[in-house]
């Protein structure tokens, strides 16, 4: 499907949706209500079929924390990528999409561990990497602990 | 969604918890599967990972470009090539430069000798989890020599930090040419050893066929990629899907078997080696004269957002930067074939016996330093 197409049915469904930072994928900034349905509906409908999650991540940036979902079809081979903007440094929170790709269970697991955002309704959501009882999420910009070499 | 501990009927007394690892032979690294067993039979698995996090993502942030290179050979050591290229790619892109065809001949020659002693490796090692000690004497002697041929161009074996932004660290030792040709004759010679050693064997089939079924949805669902992805049918060769460096030059088959048993994950890997020589055999005498390094006052990639996909030994490595101009990454996330090929095990092994389970896991080829980066 061309950009413009998937511009069009991305409109349609998610009216208030921005377009995104990317050069090189179409990229489109939703709400964060809207990210379960949109991914489910694009993985199902027929025209995009996006069934290959194959990168799901977060940024610490000024205006709070982008999780970055991107996606594509094994079938028609087009790329596409979902950004939500999470305003909400202290208590960051964003639906599940493991429900829609189970690969999404362990990449929203790595980033609650990394960046402490929570994904509701997650079956499964604690400490990937580090220890249960680790203070703070280190890729925050703002993380600091006692071993970090500052230059 | 697996069960916790905390779940289990511990009344039962016919269930019980074994770990494996994180030091056991069989998960090649330090990993951890928390088994359920009931009686010899799997019940279910949760995988522990974390026990080698280095917190390389952050580190990167710290660093330069050419600096947090040396990093990325330490996530899959086994790909080390691959994973400096895939960097390397991702910030010419970013910065708009393009490395001279030679510089690009010679990446992909060297990708495809990591890929060649990746498998030469996973073989021994598969063998060996099976009881085939044999094997593993049969597939280091023959990685040997590809080893040689890293170290004389690049002055290490394993870790090489030969490829980055720009092109290439030196050229080629003038012998380069001369030892892969040598290396294809040799290697098209022992290769069918392989075959009789271990694929004939009758053991051997029967302990693999039929094992750890995964379906094309299944390994789609769960980002299953490279040959344990394309054993089950899943057209994902980011070689031939978005080609980089000198592959569009070159002709050369994506291995598919539709089955996506441990048996299928095996034959690809075995096919993959014929037609890794076919790719070097294309390009070794057809490399181009052309700058090795490109003269760049410093490497900085430009405000924005950039993505590049490349294909490792173990499946695809996604190099994600955020960069807001300045000479080291704002944000950068490797996403690695080894994290998303773990967690199939659950699905895939539950059920079989403990013995399969070692096979199974062989099957996918894990590389933990890439799991927990």
């Amino acid at each position: 499907m061309q950009t413009e197409q998937l511009t069009s049915l991305i409109t349609a469904l998610v009216p208030d949706q921005k377009p995104g930072i990317s050069k090189q994928y179409p990229e489109f900034i939703i709400p964060a209500d809207k990210v379960n349905s949109l991914a489910r509906e694009l993985k199902n409908n027929n025209e995009t079929l996006m069934d290959y999650l194959f990168c799901l991540t977060a940024v610490d940036r000024k205006d709070g924390f982008h999780v970055v979902y991107h996606m594509t079809s094994s079938v028609f081979r087009h790329t596409l990528v979902l950004r939500v903007v999470l305003a909400d440094k202290v208590n960051p929170s964003v639906p599940t999409v493991s429900d829609v790709w189970r690969a999404a269970e362990w990449y929203e697991r790595e980033v609650f561990d990394l960046f402490g955002i929570r994904f509701e309704n997650h079956p499964n959501l604690k400490r990937m990497f580090l220890d249960d009882d680790w203070v703070g999420y280190p890729l925050r910009k703002d993380y600091k602990d006692s071993f970090t070499l500052e230059r | 969604m697996e069960e916790t501990l905390m779940d289990i009927d511990l009344k039962d007394k016919e269930e019980y918890i074994v770990n494996m690892g994180p030091q056991h032979p069989s998960t090649h690294g330090v990993l951890r599967f928390e088994t359920c067993l009931q009686g010899e039979k799997v019940k279910y698995i949760i995988p522990h990972c974390g026990y080698i996090h280095r917190g390389i993502e952050k580190m990167c942030e710290k660093l330069t470009y050419p600096q947090l290179l040396h990093l990325t050979d330490r996530m899959d050591y086994l790909s080390a090539h691959i994973n400096n290229e895939a960097v390397s790619l991702c910030v010419e892109n970013a910065m708009g430069i393009e490395v001279s065809d030679r510089v690009k001949y010679i990446r992909t020659i060297f990708a495809e000798l990591t890929r060649i002693a990746s498998h030469q490796l996973w073989w021994s090692a598969f063998g060996m989890d099976l009881g085939a000690l044999t094997t593993f004497f049969y597939g280091l002697r023959d990685r040997e020599k590809i080893l040689d041929i890293f170290e004389e161009t690049t002055g290490t074996r394993l870790i090489q930090s030969f490829i980055t932004p720009g092109g290439l660290m030196a050229d080629v030792h003038p012998n380069f040419q001369r030892r892969i040709k040598e290396f294809i004759t040799y290697f098209r010679k022992k290769l069918p050893e392989y075959d009789q050693l271990l694929t004939g064997n009758i053991i051997f089939r029967e302990r693999t066929k039929g094992i750890g079924v995964m379906s094309k949805e299944l390994a789609i669902d769960y980002g299953v990629t490279g040959p344990s992805g394309r054993g089950s049918g899943f057209h994902c060769d980011i070689r031939k899907i978005a080609p980089y460096s000198a592959y569009p030059f070159v002709k050369f088959n994506e291995i598919i078997f539709p089955e996506g048993d441990t048996y299928a994950r095996y034959l690809v890997r075995m096919k993959e080696m014929w037609e890794s020589l076919n790719v070097l055999e294309q390009l070794v005498d057809n490399i181009p004269q052309g700058q090795i390094m490109l003269e760049l006052k410093a490497i900085k990639a430009p405000k924005g957002e950039y993505y590049q996909r490349v294909e490792t030994a173990r499946g695809e490595l996604g190099v994600y930067i955020v960069s807001d101009g300045g000479p080291s990454p704002a944000r950068m996330k490797f996403r690695t074939p080894n994290f998303s090929n773990l967690f199939i095990i659950n699905k895939i092994a539950s059920g079989h016996k403990i013995a399969d389970l070692v096979a199974i896991s062989g099957s996918l080829d894990l590389v933990i330093p890439d799991i927990d980066r």
